[in-house]
């Protein structure tokens, strides 16, 4: 067992496929040379050369568009877009292209290929540099998308997604760069599509992704020192859903609050509340609460951003001040 | 301006070329009656007048090289010897078709004859095109990608983005400019800063300025196999304009008035079928020949238009398939 950073960690999982599998490429800005902005691609370039770990130019829609075209036509590649708000410019390759053209080709076309993202807030950026777009990518049929909020299940989610067949956009919460975690020694991989429970309580359940984890893990030790017992589940994967784990781990509290970075409208905690109020109502003990970053761009102010996004704070005071209702 | 030398072009693959540009035509117009009785729903997008281009590329290129062509990709799909029956039955929107319905005719695709795909969102495929052409490069298959669009595609972020890019990887791709002259209802000279929208830019991205006349097939031959021969021996990728015109409007539901009768006739004249025909009968191809080629064709139209035709209405396996690699579409247990 080693302690890896989580940055470490995507470095670890890329280079555990590569060295697995000779058709593993990865491309993007300042991945190779520069081994990333954010340091998650380090030592790539001396492992495995420039013929497989490759900078690019400032050039999203080439970058994705060279990861589909290389998918289709046998390699894996590993595409890293900087910031996932640069999403923006390269989205037509991303939702009208890669998502698409299995299904309008009935099958005669595969898309193995990976994007990976920085996302989300907590380092100042500002309104374009920060977003939470997981629900961007969600509502998009065809494609796969992963969260992780350990650097275990960075290595372990990264290498089910390079083994993937279908596309997957892979976002790497910012925030969660320099935290820590224990990552196992030898080949770690994961299944796409398993949420995990990392707490179980009789009370509540707090349903988080990416950044929002360990704050859900602090808020739930906080409320049961005054008595309110939370399961806590990461769900990891939001396409596909393990719808399975979410209703039943619900259904077994009564209780479903979700907690998401992303702004209010069209979060993906709304499909699971929907879902949730479809299949479970007569279980439920009590109202759905979602607590989200409020509908607004992110601020760039320290004050202001800690305002925004979901605190361990305002979870304790929105799931206590519920459950006293 | 590249000239034509016809005599390096064999007889049989003139004939071969003439054959192609036949059933493109013979396609085309039927695709056209068969909208007409509304037979084709949604939109479609003709190439009748420029089949040249896509003849003369399908000609040069190895079997298992990559074409990616747009929207208006009936002939390009075709002209890679995809039958013409499951086109059609595409168009037609029928469980026979290529994609089994689920396409249409802006997404015909038939990976099996190396037609990658017909993109329809401007720009989109130029960067695909790149993918496919450094795979190939990464494996070293001397497989080319050749990757056909219009001269509005010029103007929009993706064109810059994969020019740039095929040239510093030295991709073996070739970007195909189909110039017809409008681009969609507006001049193409009246939104473009420079005259010839593809070659004028081709110095940005250190290539040289290829233009060939679109609607001669034996030049756009010639044109091919040495882009073609340039991308397979690693020198890169080449950016070609071949100027030509749409003998219809951009779209099913655009007859074309906004252009000038004078300069419509003054393209008609350049018709590259009859043209071709014309040369083919100097050369001394019997006009027997050329006939039975004509009614092969027209054959195999009827043919393809009983078959698809008869196709069913695809049904709901067919609506939820194929979202993911498993063959299904669930995004939850």
């Amino acid at each position: 067992m080693a302690q890896l950073t989580f940055r470490e960690a995507i470095a670890r999982g890329i280079a555990q496929e590569m060295r697995r599998d000779d058709s593993v490429v990865l491309l993007g800005e300042d991945v190779a040379a520069a081994g990333g902005v954010f340091k998650g691609t380090v030592g790539l370039l001396e492992e495995f050369g420039p013929r497989r770990v490759r900078d690019t130019p400032i050039s999203e829609q080439a970058i994705l568009g060279a990861a589909m075209g290389a998918a289709m036509t046998g390699l894996r590649p590993i595409a890293e877009i900087m910031f996932s708000d640069f999403f923006a410019v390269c989205w037509d390759i991303l939702a009208n292209e890669i998502a698409k053209s299995r299904y309008m080709t009935d099958g005669q076309l595969t898309f193995p290929l990976v994007v990976r993202s920085g996302n989300g807030g907590g380092l100042r950026f500002g309104a374009q540099h920060s977003q939470s777009v997981e629900n961007w990518a969600m509502m998009i049929p065809g494609l796969k998308v992963v969260v992780p909020s350990t650097p275990a299940d960075v290595v372990g989610l990264l290498a089910a997604a390079v083994r993937d067949d279908d596309p997957v956009v892979f976002l790497e919460a910012k925030a969660l760069y320099p935290t820590k975690g224990d990552v196992p020694e030898g080949e770690v991989v994961d299944t796409l599509g398993t949420a995990r429970v990392l707490r179980s309580g009789s009370d509540a359940t707090l349903v988080a992704l990416g950044l929002m984890v360990p704050r859900a893990l602090a808020a739930a030790a906080e409320l049961a020192e005054s008595g309110v017992d939370c399961t806590v589940i990461d769900v990891r994967s939001l396409v596909p859903l393990d719808t399975a784990t979410i209703l039943r781990e619900v259904t077994a509290t009564g209780r479903l609050f979700t907690v998401e970075e992303n702004p209010r409208l069209c979060g993906w905690g709304a499909e699971v509340a929907s879902i949730v109020a479809d299949e479970v109502f007569y279980d439920l003990d009590g109202p759905i609460v979602r607590i989200t970053t409020p509908h607004i761009p992110l601020p760039a102010a320290d004050a202001l951003e800690d305002l925004a996004i979901p605190s361990v704070e305002r979870i304790v005071t929105t799931v206590a001040k519920s459950m006293n209702a | 301006m590249t000239t034509t030398t016809n005599a390096r072009t064999e007889v049989a693959t003139r004939l071969a070329l003439y054959r192609t540009q036949v059933a493109l035509r013979q396609f085309e117009q039927r695709a056209y009656d068969l909208f007409l009785e509304n037979l084709v729903k949604g939109t479609s997008h003709l190439s009748l007048g420029q089949e040249a281009i896509a003849a003369g590329f399908a000609a040069a290129m190895r079997s298992d090289d990559w074409t990616f062509a747009t929207y208006r990709g009936h002939a390009h799909t075709l002209a890679r010897g995809v039958p013409m029956t499951p086109v059609l039955a595409e168009l037609l929107g029928r469980d026979n078709g290529l994609m089994g319905g689920k396409g249409g005719s802006m997404h015909l695709t038939s990976v099996e004859h190396g037609v990658m795909g017909s993109y329809a969102i401007i720009g989109a495929h130029l960067p695909i095109a790149c993918g496919a052409a450094w795979s190939a490069q990464y494996r070293g298959t001397q497989q080319v990608a050749v990757c056909f669009f219009g001269d509005g595609t010029v103007n929009i972020g993706a064109f810059h983005e994969a020019l740039n890019f095929a040239a510093i990887w030295s991709l073996p791709v070739v970007f195909v400019c189909e110039n017809n002259q409008w681009m969609e209802y507006t001049r193409t000279s009246d939104v473009t800063a420079v005259a010839r929208p593809a070659a004028d830019r081709a110095s940005a991205y250190g290539l040289a300025p290829i233009v060939v006349d679109g609607n001669d097939a034996d030049a756009v031959y010639e044109v091919a196999v040495v882009a073609l021969a340039r991308a397979r021996a690693g020198e890169g990728p080449s950016l070609i304009e071949a100027e030509t015109y749409r003998h219809g409007g951009h779209s099913r539901a655009d007859p074309g008035k906004y252009r000038p009768d004078e300069e419509v006739a003054a393209w008609l004249a350049k018709d590259p079928i009859v043209r071709y025909r014309a040369r083919l009968l100097d050369a001394g191809v019997a006009e027997a020949q050329l006939a039975q080629i004509e009614g092969e064709v027209a054959g195999e139209v009827e043919r393809a238009t009983t078959e698809a035709k008869a196709g069913a209405a695809p049904g709901e396996d067919r609506l939820m398939s194929n979202v993911w690699a498993d063959g299904g579409s669930s995004w939850r247990n």
